[in-house]
């Protein structure tokens, strides 16, 4: 009994080579415009001394949701800083910022696009169910071929990763608008874009945010792996610790990634709270 | 009358069939097949059928029926929220089913303002912000706006409320926030659905009295959809009676009451006569003038006179009724030199009694139309009932 296994990997991979070749041009460009944007965030973050990010971090919590949040995230920025973790985890956050920019600035019109077309929301919804159930480092490997090893691919995989949720909820957020809104916005005249703009988008704020929290939480979690294809930032400092077996680092490091997923998190809850 | 008012809106053989193949489903109304039958067969909804009548400019026209005769979808069909299956509807020569995609916008913009059953406020935006809506789609200037909604919000008394948000509003406040959005924007016709529905009785009372101050102030051609006949009688000028998605009959509260056109009309209005069990001493009105048996034909007709009316009811001295004097039986008596009006008086009207069920009293009313006489056993005048009091304690009453 012989069947032949079918060569899936090796189709891919052509493909994949094919497409590297010949969109060679449109990936440096890419890869140029997205290593000036971290240098960029990266150097300005770094620029500000660690007292005035925190400073900056605390009163952003202090404004947006509590007092309480304001001093729990001071402490944790503090204790990253204490531990020498500063810089790696700047270098983390540029790269979460930026992942997070693209992919909601892609998701968003995709997500009115499968709200209001029913034919797209049957095409986008099981690609993004594919999306979300594909192990996460697997979106490591094409990136590889596109834009080497290092922080733009991992950017890329990130994006695409973490880009689902925000797509998810934008749909989500428009078709849970009350069909009379929608009526009455029709009796009275609005065309397409003004119904979009004035009513659907406006009533679907707090669902996008949710869906954009998520993407961050995604994108922190991703760049942490993408440290395996060279991605700079607390992963590195975690893939360091596990290469020579020093726990204690890696656990540092860590605690890091949780810190600044926490604050996060909370940050970009307390503003989909905010609005109304 | 009716012939010299403006048409605002034709409405005519307009049908609407919710489902896939509304011809198929047209084809068995005109065999003859009703509702549930064209369900039953095609699985479609008709849910109007050959509808037709006209809305009159400035006039206040009530669609009613039950739950499910087709009222919102027949005021969808007004603006086009709904397509129709055929027929046509036309608003100052805008033949709106075969508008353009573009020209129905316009039309809308122009035309139509509608309040929902369920306010449909945005829940985003303050009270001033909704007030706008209307103005902000058709592009008008901020500036413009801002004066508009805040002038209609003071009409409908929401002073001092316009940064609220809609949540922050009782049920009554809210609604009137969705009339200020229906006025702000000056179309030239009012559509609202059940829009009083959702409130509480009293509340609702209120608004309809305000709609008919609002109404006699504007003379805003306005469609008002309710399944109440209550409210109906109370502020339609005319009605449109549906059943089933037809219309059965078209008419003044009046014309509803007095001649029903058939027996669903009729036990719809004996419906609210019992529920009220109103009587004729609801109704009633202190007489304003008598004359007595002993009066002369000249006092009796001077009376008349300084009351402007044409027939005076006389009494002896206990105020037992005796009869009627009409104005020309006066000048009758006077001509032929008679003393007293004893001999010219007529018994062709009608008495009741204070307990007479008041929906009695339509079929009494004869051409003539003589105040109808409330007397108690003795005989004695107590109050005559004319004709339009009936039709107010009725619209009236079920508070
Ligand atoms: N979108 C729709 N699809 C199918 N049937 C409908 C739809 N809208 C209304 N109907 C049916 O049409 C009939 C009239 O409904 P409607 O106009 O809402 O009545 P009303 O406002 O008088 O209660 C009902 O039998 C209803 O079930
Ligand atoms: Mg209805």
């Amino acid at each position: 009994m012989d069947i032949p296994s079918i060569p899936l990997g090796y189709w891919i991979e052509s493909s994949l080579t094919w497409l590297t070749s010949e969109y060679s041009l449109i990936t440096r460009a890419i890869s140029r415009v997205t290593q000036t944007g971290i240098g960029g965030l990266n150097d300005g973050l770094m620029w500000l001394p660690p007292w005035a990010l925190l400073a900056i971090i605390a009163l952003l919590c202090w404004k947006a949701a509590s007092p309480r949040l304001a001093i729990g995230a001071a402490a944790g920025m503090a204790l990253i800083w204490n531990l020498g973790l500063w810089d790696p985890m700047i270098e983390t956050l540029t790269l979460v910022v930026i992942a997070t920019l693209v992919a909601v600035v892609m998701a968003i019109p995709v997500g009115i696009a499968a709200a209001l077309s029913q034919r797209l929301y049957r095409v986008i919804m099981p690609i993004l169910d594919f999306m979300q159930t594909m192990p996460a480092f697997v979106y490591l490997i094409p990136a590889i071929p596109f834009f080497g090893i290092g922080s733009v691919s991992a950017i890329f995989a990130t994006v695409i990763f973490s880009m689902p949720p925000a797509i998810r909820f934008t749909t989500l957020g428009i078709r849970q608008v009350p069909v009379e809104l929608i009526e009455a916005a029709d009796a009275y005249g609005a065309t397409r874009s003004q119904k979009l703009f004035k009513v659907q988008l406006p009533l679907s704020l707090p669902t996008v945010m949710a869906g954009i929290n998520q993407t961050i939480m995604l994108a922190l979690s991703m760049v942490v792996i993408a440290a395996m294809i060279g991605a700079d930032g607390l992963g590195s400092e975690v893939w360091r610790a596990i290469q020579r077996l020093r726990p204690g680092d890696g656990f540092e490091a860590g605690i890091a990634v949780v810190i600044l997923a926490m604050v996060l998190d909370r940050l970009t809850q307390s503003f989909s709270k905010a609005r109304r | 009358m009716d012939e010299t008012r403006n048409v605002k809106i034709q409405v005519r053989g307009v049908s609407k069939v919710f489902g896939k193949n509304p011809k198929s489903a047209l084809k068995l109304r005109d065999q003859g097949l009703k509702r549930p039958e064209i369900l039953e067969k095609t699985g479609q909804t008709l849910g109007l059928s050959d509808i037709s009548f006209d809305v009159y400019e400035g006039e206040l026209l009530v669609i009613m029926g039950l739950s499910g005769s087709g009222k919102s979808t027949l005021i969808r069909c007004l603006n086009r929220l709904i397509d129709t299956s055929e027929g046509d509807i036309v608003i100052d020569d805008e033949h709106i089913p075969t508008l353009s995609e573009k020209a129905l916008l316009e039309c809308r913009r122009r035309h139509f303002s509608m309040v929902f059953q369920n306010f449909a406020l945005f829940p985003h935006k303050t009270v001033l912000q909704n007030a706008q809506f209307g103005l902000e789609i058709r592009g008008i200037a901020p500036a413009e706006r801002d004066q508009k909604a805040r002038e209609s919000l003071t009409q409908v008394g929401l002073d001092g409320w316009e940064d609220a948000y809609p949540n922050q509003l009782s049920g009554g406040m809210q609604q009137r926030v969705g009339l200020a959005r229906a006025l702000a924007n000056d179309a030239s016709v009012l559509l609202m659905d059940e829009a009083f529905s959702a409130l509480d009785p009293l509340i609702r009372k209120d608004m309809q009295q305000e709609l008919l101050q609002l109404q006699s102030r504007m003379q805003k051609t306005t469609v008002f959809i309710t399944h109440d006949l209550d409210e109906a009688l109370n502020i339609g000028d005319r009605i449109v009676l549906l059943k089933d998605g037809e219309v059965v009959q078209i008419g003044t509260p009046e014309d509803i009451l007095t001649k029903p056109a058939d027996d669903y009309v009729r036990r719809f209005i004996e419906g609210v006569d019992r529920s009220r069990i109103l009587t004729a001493e609801s109704a009633m009105r202190p007489v304003r003038t008598t004359a007595r048996e002993s009066d002369g034909p000249r006092t009796a007709l001077h009376r008349m006179r300084e009351n402007s009316v044409d027939s005076i009811y006389v009494t002896d001295r206990d105020r037992k009724l005796l009869g009627l004097l009409e104005a020309e039986e006066a000048s009758r008596a006077i001509e032929a030199g008679a003393d007293t009006i004893t001999d010219y008086l007529t018994q062709d009207f009608r008495k009741v009694t204070t307990d007479e069920p008041l929906h009695n009293l339509f079929a009494m009313f004869n051409d003539k139309s003589f105040p109808i006489a409330v007397i108690d056993e003795q005989q004695r005048l107590l109050g005559v009932v004319v004709k339009g009091a009936v039709l107010d304690e009725l619209a009236r009453a079920g508070e």
